[in-house]
């Protein structure tokens, strides 16, 4: 049966039509490759609208078209609108090709006429393989309505919060042995100075007794397989040396642990813990955590002071690393971010003049709850500061480390400088490139920070050095710095200097992007689905990521996100099941030769080998039609629904128009 | 065995004298092997190419041009002054990135029969061929005579970190390369946080005073931090802080006496050898008071210079500059 294909070409407004001849491409479609089957060829200035739609449904509908081919944007963006207006029409919306002439081709040129020529090729391509398209059913699995939450920060607290409220079980893992996150470290939040523990403890709370979450800290997780409402997680439970059973989290064991360590993580390295520990009092869960590498008993095999006094009988030193087997049906990312090690910056002088301080070592010292009581005190522990320097941009907007502005500094600036100026009356001065105190209240707060006579010095400081050159600057830190708005260098000498050190991605944000399946953009964030309309979303069906897992943000941005990426979640939950693309691999198991060189290669262990009869064969289920197989397979057994040989050798000739060489 | 073609480059012909013969001591016990460059020429120091682009790096390519076709099991390039240092690296990176200007100087190196492909030879400077390949441990075992108790401030100089073409320093602004080679000797290490500022260059020969005013930062940092001499690893340095020494004093009105010797003479210190073989004792502003800290005895080789008249009447008005007379002449 000869196929009748139709065959539509989108202006796009001037997206296409600024640089390819749209109506030439329609018109030649419609002259040149009728042999090949096209009876009718039309354009239009938007085919993606209702009306663009109606045209292709009434044709299917009356011309009776078996095959269309649009050629419009990247299959990205509008497949679906497409092929749901063939199904529509009643045309399986398998039959329906995009032919990309706007990412490939009008984008990507700016010679009419060569652009024109190519478009022509794209458009033959999809034709000739259109041709070859077999109609396909989608697959309909049921959906697990229990969710995975990876990170308790504060946007996964929110996330899982969300979703156990609307009555679904969420399993929110933590790899510390608390969640909090980031926040519970603050003393204040910009730009309204509430309290960060007031605001943050309570969620904690919530999410630590709720009777829809699993809380899981002290956890990692090690393995995901599956797919989009069927997930498999396995989670590694971190032993704590603390029967969970019986721990009534009263502290006894951390007052008499005789082992003091400096707390890298929660006190940013300016405080100590015990090698037992839960990193502050609010905790949740409540109960310690025994560090290993530091403990007493477990290097000298001695000590137990923390067994003799627990009342309870809590403490285990027999316990195990536990791996945990769930099902879930989507996960959310909420990783968070780690500081940029101010380190590299060395003309700052961070780690080599003791009174720079990073921006996560002045929260600490600002914390009521912290190493100083919340004195603003130089690192001798005792000197309250007369002059504050806060650099803005550390490690950001810099093309030597990152490229990237990391949007919180100077909020975060401006709340340190007030909080100098209420505690030690110090004068202020903030250095700073450019001023960026956008959203809600934010500049409200600028302005106040002017008010109350903080000192502000547009320019990049050039270095931080103890080298003084006149009495004024001998013993102190002087701050060298262009100052942009005078016009002139400027040595200001001050007590102590503060890094508003950018944010950057976890250092593992690689691995564990590998591990989900998601890919991290050029700076190593996760990367979402679509910038503007999809930004919780990932091209990974059923994983969402949120706060700054995907890029620099503050606390409101995070908790947006955090509650967006529910909705999502408990949409797909509520449809009960899942349509998956019926794009797979299959093995003709009377070519496989049973090399097994397909099987290592699978990134979704889709493929098993059976040893009886020797030959591969490809669980559908877990197959997402990739590929990999297919282009690897040397004897040519493996097909790929939607992709098939037939299908692809097709449109490459097609792009060279080898039909159109012959008739000629 | 360490195998290297040698560029000495023209300073340690003259006025850095004492790094050539404190490298030659350092040669034997560390087992190196420094092959010179046959009939090398000038790199243009710091100024020839600010005047004429394709004449100055002509000249550079020279000598790597000769040192490619000498190259026997080494392609390893090494100079000991960082001036040359720069110049020799500069060449062979923008003759690579910048093809027009390769192909410029492989027509001028023609005309000599001559020919130069980028990126053939590795250029690099002597400590770093002497803190990576050496290895801190070779020379730590090589001591025999630690330097304890000499308090020092490490001065690498501004034009040896950057830019850095083959990323070979650990930092751009606070390398720690002489730091951790000077500790290893044995010496008191003191943090210099001026280590990679400016000694003025060439700026001593046509604007005195700003050089005056680097050289016054450098030298009251050091006396300020407590050292009792600067290293350095580049002649230009040495000179300017040792030979304008005086000159600066009188411009400011100020007394110090910092010596500054090339960190090659106290290697040879370390590794048991005289003061005389290492060329300690030729330095203007001496180290013998600074070394006899550490029991070292530097023999009198020279007459000392006869002390400036010291000034009984009133103090002289301050010393006409070319700078100065211009503004008087614009009154």
């Amino acid at each position: 049966m000869t196929e009748r294909v139709g065959v539509y070409v989108c202006h796009c407004g001037s997206n296409i039509a600024g640089t390819v001849d749209v109506v030439g491409v329609a018109n030649w479609a419609a002259e040149k490759l009728g042999r090949q089957g096209v009876i009718i060829a039309r354009e239009y200035k938007f085919m993606c609208s209702s009306l663009g739609q109606e045209l292709i449904e009434k044709d299917i509908k009356e011309l009776g078209l078996t095959r269309v081919v649009v050629a419009a944007c990247s299959p990205h963006l509008h497949e679906k609108t497409f092929r749901t207006a063939a199904k529509n029409a009643g045309l399986n919306p398998y039959l329906v090709e995009l032919a990309s002439i706007r990412e490939q081709v009008s984008w990507v040129h700016s010679d009419k006429a060569v652009a024109t020529a190519k478009a022509k090729a794209v458009v033959s391509g999809a034709v000739a393989r259109v041709i070859e398209n077999r109609p396909l059913e989608e697959i309909k699995v049921p959906i697990n309505p229990n969710t995975l939450v990876v990170g308790g920060g504060i946007a996964g607290i929110q996330s899982a919060l969300e979703i156990a409220n609307a009555g679904f079980h969420v399993y929110l893992v933590e790899r510390e042995p608390s969640i909090g996150g980031h926040m519970a470290q603050f003393d204040k939040t910009f730009p309204t100075l509430d309290c960060s523990a007031c605001i943050l403890t309570p969620r904690m709370v919530e999410a630590g007794t709720h009777p829809n979450i699993t809380l899981l800290t002290w956890s990692e997780v090690t393995n995901v397989a599956g797919y989009v409402g069927n997930f498999h997680v396995t989670i590694k439970k971190k032993a704590r040396f603390i029967n969970e059973e019986l721990c009534t989290g009263c502290g006894i064991c951390q007052e008499k642990c005789p082992k003091k360590v400096i707390d890298d993580v929660y006190e940013a390295g300016l405080g100590y813990r015990k090698a037992v520990y839960t990193p502050f009092a609010q905790a949740v869960p409540n109960f310690p955590v025994m560090d290993k590498e530091n403990c007493t008993y477990f290097i000298k095999g001695t000590c137990k002071a923390c067994e003799k006094f627990c009342p309870t009988g809590a403490i285990d030193f027999n316990q195990q690393d536990e791996m945990l087997h769930i099902d879930v049906g989507n996960i959310v990312l909420a990783t968070g971010y780690d500081l940029f090690d101010a380190r590299r910056v060395s003309n700052y002088g961070y780690g080599r003049l003791p009174n720079v301080f990073t921006s996560l070592e002045f929260e600490r010292l600002s914390n009521a709850a912290g190493p100083t009581s919340g004195n603003i005190v130089l690192r001798d522990g005792k000197t309250t500061p007369k002059s504050v320097g806060i650099i803005h941009c550390v490690g950001s907007r810099d093309k030597n480390f990152n490229n990237y502005c990391s949007v919180i500094c100077c909020m975060q600036g401006l709340k340190f400088a007030h909080l100098v100026h209420e505690r030690t009356g110090a004068t202020v001065y903030n250095f700073y490139i450019d001023m960026r105190t956008a959203y809600k209240a934010y500049d409200e707060f600028y302005q106040r920070v002017l008010e109350e006579g903080t000192l502000f010095v547009r320019g990049k400081v050039a270095e931080v050095t103890d080298a003084a050159r006149n009495e004024r600057e001998k013993g102190r830190l002087i701050i060298q710095c262009e100052d942009t708005l005078a016009g002139k260098q400027r040595r200001i000498p001050v007590d102590m200097v503060i890094l508003s050190s950018g944010l950057q991605p976890r250092a593992d944000a690689k691995e564990v992007g590998k591990l989900f399946g998601i890919s991290c953009s050029m700076d190593g964030w996760f990367t979402e689905k679509h910038p503007k309309l999809d930004p919780v979303a990932t091209m990974t069906e059923g994983i969402y990521i949120v706060g700054c897992a995907q890029g620099p943000k503050d606390i409101p941005s995070s908790v947006a996100q955090g509650a967006a990426a529910s909705a999502r979640v408990l949409d797909k939950i509520l449809q009960k099941e899942v349509a998956l693309e019926p794009i797979k691999a299959s093995v003709n198991q009377a070519l496989c030769s049973g090399c097994r060189i397909c099987n290592g290669l699978c990134p979704f262990n889709a493929i098993t080998f059976i040893e009886d009869d020797k030959v591969t064969s490809i669980n559908p289920a877990l197959c997402q039609g990739c590929g990999t197989c297919v282009a690897a397979c040397p004897a040519g057994a493996i097909s790929g629904t939607g992709f098939s040989n037939e299908q692809i050798i097709a449109q490459i000739d097609g792009l060279m128009m080898k039909q159109l060489v012959i008739d000629n | 065995m360490n195998k290297y073609l040698l560029y000495p480059g023209c300073s340690m012909d003259s006025s850095a004298k004492a790094y050539m013969e404190s490298l030659n001591s350092i040669v034997e016990p560390l087992n190196l092997h420094l092959e010179e460059i046959e009939d090398w020429n000038c790199c243009g120091a710091t100024e020839y190419l600010g005047i004429n682009l394709i004449p100055a790096y002509s000249l550079i390519a020279r000598n790597l041009a000769l040192a490619a076709k000498q190259t026997s099991d080494t392609r390893t390039v090494v100079a000991p002054c960082s001036a040359c240092y720069l110049n020799l690296a500069k060449a062979d990176y923008y003759m690579q990135e910048r093809p027009t200007l390769g192909a410029k100087v492989n027509e001028a190196l023609a005309a000599g029969g001559l020919e130069y492909k980028a990126g053939t030879l590795d250029v690099r400077h002597l400590i770093d061929v002497l803190v990576y390949d050496v290895g801190l441990d070779a020379i730590r075992k090589a001591v025999t005579h630690p330097l304890s108790g000499l308090k020092v401030v490490p001065y690498m100089g501004c034009m040896l970190p950057r830019p850095d073409y083959q990323h070979r320093w650990s930092d751009h602004e606070h390398p720690t390369e002489l730091d951790d080679l000077l500790r290893a000797l044995g010496a008191d290490v003191i943090d210099y946080p001026l280590t990679t500022s400016c000694c003025g260059g060439h700026m001593t020969q046509i604007g005195p005073e700003t050089a005056f005013e680097l050289i016054h930062r450098l030298v009251s940092d050091a006396d300020e931090r407590g050292a009792q001499m600067m290293v350095t690893v580049c002649p230009m340095c040495q000179m300017n802080i040792d030979a304008y020494q005086n000159e600066m004093n009188h411009f400011f009105g100020t007394d110090f006496h910092m010596p500054i010797l090339f960190f090659t003479q106290l290697m040879g210190l370390a590794f048991g050898k005289e003061p005389g073989e290492v060329g300690i004792g030729v330095e203007l502003v001496s180290s013998r008071n600074a070394l006899a800290h550490i029991g070292v005895e530097v023999p009198v080789t020279q007459e000392p210079a006869v002390p400036r008249k010291k000034d009984e009447g009133l103090s002289m008005p301050r010393r006409w500059t070319k700078h100065e007379g211009k503004k008087e002449a614009v009154k």
